[in-house]
């Protein structure tokens, strides 16, 4: 089954970094939306529907976790898995971002192995 | 959430810092670039026109900066992005602004207590030679001279106590 993914992260680069270690873990992405912050992660949710979001925390104007806290107002952000992407990477983050509905939770640097098993096992648990 | 490589050292032995800084370092090369670092001693022939900055805030005040020829910068923008060396110069800024964020979140937590207590800025990039920083750092800080792919360049940490 193919799906839309969101990707929110300040950096482009890191954005094309997450795309293609996606495509090379077999998700079949149907469309990939960008954002450069959660405000405009947000904009993307208002006008189309996606099945998975990976956020980065430390970004301009609205951070990953203020983001995912407003996902639940949103009728396209209702219930979409969220990974966390992010150098942040203590205890506390975590919880934080867990307790404010993330799924999963992957540290910069990372592996492609870790992105691979992070979103094939939400995307198992969901489609 | 702890790394199989993470090392926690006291928050307070800044002189220890160097070797977890070229830890993280070397950590975020080889997973992010899939690429080695080797510690140099010499001065670089080429000069250094791109700077990244990142600051540090919280119970460790400072910043991070991460210092090479563009001509680098974009073989390490080509290895993250696993293309040719980017011509738009923006990718490359970008890049490179990344690599400084993730050594500087790859050292803090590392840090005792750091991972928490110490906030990162968004990365600044600067290109050109002709600046100078003065920084308010008071404490004796961290400088790696290392080389990437036969390209030197220079990572520094002011601290500001």
């Amino acid at each position: 089954m193919s799906i839309n993914a969101l990707i929110v992260d300040d950096s482009s680069v890191m954005r094309k970094i997450i795309e293609r270690l996606l495509r090379q873990a077999g998700v079949d992405l149907k469309g990939v939306y960008e954002a450069g912050n959660g405000v405009e992660g947000l904009a993307v949710l208002k006008d189309n529907k996606v099945d998975l979001i990976l956020c980065d925390i430390n970004m301009p104007v609205m951070n990953g976790l203020e983001f995912i806290k407003q996902l639940p107002e949103l009728e396209n952000g209702k219930g979409v898995p969220v990974v966390m992407v992010t150098t942040e990477g203590s205890e506390s983050h975590v919880v934080q971002a867990l307790s404010c509905g993330a799924k999963g939770y992957i540290r910069k640097p990372f592996t492609p192995e870790q992105v691979k098993e992070n979103v094939l096992t939400l995307l198992a648990g969901k489609i | 959430m702890k790394s199989a490589n993470e090392v926690l050292a006291p928050r307070n032995s800044h002189q220890n810092w160097g070797p977890l800084m070229e830890l993280a370092a070397k950590e975020v090369f080889e997973l992010m670039l899939g690429a080695q670092l080797k510690a140099v001693k010499d001065e670089p022939a080429s000069p250094f026109d791109i700077t990244a900055m990142v600051g540090l805030a919280g119970q460790l005040c400072g910043v991070l900066t991460l210092r090479c020829s563009r001509e680098t910068a974009a073989r390490m923008a080509s290895k993250m992005l696993g293309t040719q060396p980017p011509t738009d110069s923006q990718d490359v800024k970008d890049a490179f602004g990344e690599v400084g964020n993730m050594i500087a979140g790859n050292f803090k937590n590392k840090i005792s207590g750091m991972a928490d207590g110490c906030m990162l800025s968004v990365p600044t990039v600067i290109t050109g030679t002709d600046y100078s920083v003065h920084s308010l750092a008071d404490a004796d800080g961290v400088e790696l001279r290392q080389m990437f792919d036969g390209c030197p360049f220079l990572i520094t940490l002011q601290i500001h106590s």
